[in-house]
């Protein structure tokens, strides 16, 4: 079989990449994606690591995690629309209403 | 009769296929300006990361990414896009805080790799990941994190509906 | 099973068989489509090429490949393309894991009659099923025209919706028959009516036991394929062409073959999960050889599954088209609750027996 650090190489790559987009990209949009991606991520180590111990448990909590997920990408999404109304831009960098 | 060729070698060429695959769709998620590209991008890499699931044996999980994931989060977000008609992000030249955020991600990739990269599993897996035993693990063991779940899918559902709607009445946008 | 030569063999013939089958299907359901629509709306229809227009399709390929590849000037030229082929992709994927025929018996070995019989085959099918919509979201949108783009929308919304009313229909047939792979739904399908004698559990056809997700899934699969009475996607007299306005020639047939090798895929699961798959009262009596009950098999899935092709193409010419809110109401208002309830009630009945 595939040895589990190999997961865990491409994971810290997607991770990594999704971090980058975070902390580079300023649509919100794409923000969003990132955070996505790394939350990916974090699942298959997650898989990865229960593979050699016990990967129903390790299945059931990453299925949790997809549930906090799409959860998550519903109230992300519904309050870009918010802001996009309020702006009509979803540039991370001109919602500065808080800056004092 | 004889094996044509030896499974673990199929696993294996899977598993770096789809690595490949989703590695370098995750980077045009990050690069690309235009974001309709970004999201079919990420449904790329969501169906990649599927496959790897597929290579740990865990199918119940590939389904569910590739529903979930790939089925709703991502036309959600397509819609968005479309919705908002969002045009090409314009192009910035690098400067001060963008390099220090790639940097970060960077440093934090060496980090991650130097930590994880070495790991040496030990054991086999106890129970498979297929949907019997993870019904099984969510009907006894896990009940109340099942149930969380659902009141939070409940609760964001009703969240979304307040944030999203106007309150004159009016369709979306 | 270990990946022996014959095995790859067989899977690789298994492969060709079904994708040529699928492929097939689309001529013969255009010029069943054509020549029925002519009937209803008392024309004639196409019956100029070859035997009463038999080879009207043949004449409609060669117009398809010979025109103009025409993309337009502010399209996005990678997106534009690659729409059709995701378009085609998923419903040939879906057909990978229907099982067609009880198994055959080849050199004393069983072959089952389907390529992947997955243990989560129904939950597999319904997330391949989904991915169409990326095709016409994407096709609507990379041609840079309003009418597609509005078409693309609409259809995302409207699969969206409807894939939950869709999925919930599924759980419920799901929690009869306890099972998520294909072929095991339609073991547990094998009398026409009744309960297995040996264990007491509902033995008949899902239709009886579920008419109510029934006419749900068949309501939610018309939804799914973008047919009328729910082809707003595509509503000619308001948006030309919908999602497709801009696409020509091959491309355009590619996003035709999808739709209707989506409708296909769609007939074969509701001949699954609600009309017991290749069973028919009076055939498992006869005790007929197994490779002979497999053919006798195959040909009864294929009649059932002709069956609602009919139906689609039927319904399509008889029935006028939603409006748009009128079909979103129907979606989450209508379908959604009635599947829900169902699924309740069955809960309720499949834990107190």
């Amino acid at each position: 079989m595939i040895p589990v650090a190999d997961y865990y190489v491409v994971a810290s790559v997607l991770f990594a990449i999704g971090a980058a987009g975070f902390l580079t990209r300023k649509n919100l949009l794409v923000m969003f994606m990132s955070v996505e991606l790394m939350l990916n991520a974090a699942n298959l180590v997650l898989l990865a690591a229960s593979s050699t111990h016990d990967l129903g448990r390790g299945s059931a909590m990453a299925l949790v995690s997809v549930a906090v997920a799409a959860a998550e990408v519903g109230v992300g999404l519904a309050i870009i629309i918010a802001l996009f109304r309020l702006r009509a831009s979803v540039d991370a960098e001109e919602m500065t209403n808080l800056h004092g | 009769m004889d094996a044509l060729i030896d499974p673990t070698l199929l696993t294996r060429i899977a598993f770096y296929f789809f690595s490949a695959l989703s590695i370098v769709a995750a980077l045009f998620v990050v690069v690309h300006r235009n974001p309709i590209v970004s999201a079919v991008a990420l449904v790329m890499t969501f169906l990649g990361v599927a496959g790897l699931y597929l290579t740990l044996g865990a199918t119940f999980l590939t389904a569910v990414q590739i529903l979930v994931y790939a089925g709703a989060i991502m036309v959600l977000f397509l819609f968005v896009i479309m919705l908002l008609n969002l045009e090409k992000d314009p192009f910035e030249e690098p400067h001060v805080p963008r390099l220090l955020g790639a940097g970060l991600a960077i440093a934090l990739l060496f980090g991650l790799v130097a930590v994880l990269g070495g790991t040496v599993a030990v054991g086999t897996s106890i129970r498979s990941g297929s949907a019997e035993e993870i019904g099984k693990i969510f009907f006894g063991e896990y009940i109340f994190p099942f149930e969380m779940a659902s009141l939070l899918l409940l609760v964001a559902m009703i969240g979304v509906i307040v944030v999203a709607r106007r309150s004159d009445g009016k369709e979306a946008l | 099973m270990s990946p022996d030569i014959a095995y790859f063999a067989a899977t690789l013939a298994k492969i060709v068989a079904i994708f040529l089958l699928s492929v097939h299907v689309v001529p013969i359901m255009v010029i069943l489509e054509r020549r029925i629509s002519a009937w209803v709306q008392f024309r004639i229809g196409p019956n100029r090429v070859g035997p009463l227009g038999l080879f009207q399709p043949l004449a409609d390929l060669v117009k398809f490949l010979g025109k103009e590849d025409f993309v337009p000037a502010q399209a996005n030229k990678v997106l534009f393309w690659a729409a059709p082929a995701l378009t085609c992709l998923p419903p040939f994927l879906v057909m990978t894991l229907i099982p067609f025929a009880p198994p055959f018996e080849v050199m004393g070995r069983e072959l089952p009659a389907v390529i992947v019989d997955s243990s989560i085959g129904i939950i597999l099918a319904l997330a391949l099923s989904s991915l169409t919509v990326y095709g016409i979201a994407i096709g609507g949108w990379s041609s840079n025209s309003k009418y597609s783009l509005l078409g693309g929308l609409r259809s995302s919304a409207q699969m969206i919706s409807y894939e939950l009313a869709l999925g919930l229909s599924v759980l419920a047939v799901i929690c009869v028959s306890g099972t998520l792979n294909l072929s095991d739904m339609i073991t547990r399908q094998t009398a026409f009516f009744g309960f297995d004698d040996a264990t007491g559990n509902w033995a008949g056809w899902n239709i009886f036991s579920q008419p109510v997700a029934f006419l749900v899934f068949l309501v939610a699969s018309y939804a799914e394929t973008n047919r009328l009475p729910f082809d707003l996607p595509e509503a000619e007299s308001e948006l030309v062409g919908g999602y497709h306005t801009e696409y020509s020639a091959t491309k355009f047939s590619l996003f035709f073959m999808g739709e209707y090798i989506g409708m296909l895929g769609m007939a074969c699961l509701i001949v699954i999960l609600f009309l017991g798959g290749w069973h028919l009262p009076g055939v498992a009596a006869l005790d007929l050889s197994p490779n002979v009950f497999a053919l006798v098999g195959l040909l009864v899935f294929m009649a059932k599954v002709g069956f609602f092709l009919l139906l689609f193409i039927q319904v399509r010419w008889t029935l006028p088209r939603f409006r748009y809110d009128q079909l979103m109401q129907v979606g989450w208002k209508v379908l959604l609750p009635i599947a829900l309830a169902n699924i309740l009630v069955t809960g309720f009945v499949v834990a107190w027996s």
